[in-house]
């Protein structure tokens, strides 16, 4: 065979970086989301109004708790929690439900892999997009703290990049869980730990509520690393015990990802 | 053709709706009794241990555990009935077709709207059935009566977010609008209408906003029974306000099921 000459030569493809890549699949979804936007507005209204509920309305009839040997009200307990589960419930519900549906009614992921980009583009462009979503709510979450007065120091600014890391750790296990479902039964399982997250991470009682025997269990799951991260924070309460949460989640959201990416290529490109 | 009466329409369809639970029960058994359960440890049990049970302000209940139960049960009957007549209500018009199958029969609006609201209703009376049982053992039911009217409460209550809900779903084009019906609706209504907390603790403004929402009226008289601290006018507006609303969704869902497919 002769070599190719100029003109039947095949265009060259210029590899996307990984920024530009993510960039493109995040501007698609904005795009789609333009259409659904009270979706996204009323996404917001949710922490607040288990706040409002919970933190307020039930607050009324709790004392308080001691938090790093601070007397705290009930409302200022729950906030931090709220934040944390905020991030994680979002994070949960973009990574799972839509990416499944992407993945197996849209074909999307299909599409996008006929492009120059790769199966690690697609995991960092979803995630990408989860915490731009995430971050716009949490930040909205800490402006109704402060402005409830639930804020106690400067260290409050980091709970912003604390709820981003949530949502980038639970991002990055839930798109790797995901890719094991077969069905729209197998969203039960998912039901079945978001829930249990959701309600025993100490995100509407102090953790020495439980038995010893139960507490370390709790310790050790990454809602409850979330909250407490994001407590110390908001209640000016930081120690170098935090960092322990913040490498748990850098971690499990590393290996989720590396997950992530061998599945899809396993999924799609075999 | 023979006209069939309602009872003969609606029995016809027994068996089709019996066939859809035995395939799919299994899949409800989360969402009907372990998330629910979850609550009343997390909430009821855990967090109620740090609540001052003063009666006075718990609406009559000695712990805080005997007052939220009630309540959760009337809200999880509410979004059981909603979710059962959301997105499956558009899967029988839009996706399915089931319902353009159905008519093709001697099988007439009414019928089709009463069996699947009657299937719903089964649903709602099993799951806050066995609800009322498990709880038993956690004595926060004060007579044997009480919780019997209060299951009674519960499946009413339900029921009326189901039929008023169905007219809804008829009339939506698109499945979109279900996620703000729960997130505008159901999750305040949820969070505020009395199951957590008394509604006193909203403010005089706040008590009189969700003593409008159906949800109270389902949460109060439940709850009303189950402390065995029943207020009788109040609870025969209670029950008036859910059997009006009933009438009301009824007649709005079988006259939107017409509109959508025969008309």
């Amino acid at each position: 065979m002769t070599a190719p000459t100029e003109a039947t030569a095949p265009a060259t493809v210029r590899p996307l970086s990984a920024g530009a890549a993510a960039y493109l699949l995040v501007l698609r979804n904005l795009m789609v989301f333009r259409t659904q936007w009270k979706l996204f507005v009323t996404g917001f209204l949710e922490p607040v109004l288990y706040l409002f509920s919970i933190g307020v309305g039930v607050g009324v009839l709790v004392d308080g708790f001691e938090v790093a040997g601070q007397e705290v009200s009930y409302a200022a307990f729950v906030a931090p929690g709220m934040l944390a589960a905020s991030a994680f419930n979002g994070a949960l519900m973009d990574s799972t439900y839509r990416v499944f549906f992407k993945l197996k009614y849209d074909k999307l992921y299909d599409q996008v892999l006929a492009t120059p980009m790769s199966t690690a583009d697609v995991a960092r462009g979803e995630i990408a997009w989860g915490q731009l979503r995430g971050g716009t709510y949490s930040a909205a979450f800490l402006v109704v703290m402060l402005a409830m007065g639930l804020l106690e120091s400067w260290w409050a600014l980091l709970a912003l990049p604390a709820a981003l890391l949530i949502g980038f750790a639970m991002s990055a296990v839930c798109m790797a869980a995901t890719t094991y479902m077969k069905s729209w039964q197998d969203f039960d399982k998912i039901t079945l730990v978001q829930l249990p997250l959701f309600l025993f991470s100490a995100t509407f009682f102090p953790v020495d509520t439980y038995p010893a025997s139960i507490r370390w269990l709790v310790e050790a799951t990454p809602l409850y690393r979330g909250v407490v991260l994001c407590r110390e924070l908001t209640l000016g309460a930081p120690t170098w015990a935090s960092l322990v949460s913040v490498a748990y989640l850098l971690v499990l959201g590393a290996i989720g990802l590396v997950v992530v990416r061998r599945r899809l290529d396993t999924l799609l490109l075999t | 053709m023979a006209d069939l009466t309602f009872a003969d329409g609606v029995g016809r369809q027994v068996d089709y709706w019996l066939t859809v639970w035995k395939r799919t029960w299994r899949s409800s058994v989360v969402t009907s009794f372990i998330s629910p359960l979850f609550y009343v440890v997390a909430m009821g049990v855990l967090l109620g241990g740090f609540v001052d049970a003063d009666p006075a302000e718990l609406e009559g209940a000695t712990s805080y555990l005997a007052f939220v139960v009630p309540g959760l049960i009337a809200a999880h009957a509410m979004q059981t009935a909603v979710g059962e007549t959301t997105w499956p209500v558009m899967g029988m018009i839009k996706w399915h077709k089931v319902y353009d199958s159905m008519l093709a029969t001697p099988l007439e609006v009414q019928h089709v709207v009463g069996a699947h609201l009657g299937a719903v209703i089964v649903r709602l009376a099993a799951t806050c059935g066995v609800f009322t049982v498990v709880l038993v053992p956690f004595g926060v039911y004060e007579s044997w009566w009480g919780p019997v009217l209060a299951f009674g409460s519960q499946v009413l209550c339900g029921t009326a977010f189901a039929m008023v809900v169905y007219g809804f779903s008829t009339r939506s084009k698109s499945e979109e609008v279900f996620n703000v019906v729960f997130r505008l609706g159901v999750l305040p209504m949820f969070l505020f209408s009395g199951a957590f907390f008394p509604i006193a603790n909203l403010g005089d403004a706040g008590a009189a906003v969700a003593r409008l929402t159906p949800l109270w009226h389902g949460v109060n008289l439940s709850r009303m029974f189950a402390l065995d601290h029943v207020t009788w006018w109040v609870a025969g507006v209670n029950v008036a306000v859910l059997l009006a609303l009933c009438a009301v969704g009824w007649a709005w869902s079988v006259s939107g099921l017409r509109k959508r497919l025969v008309s």
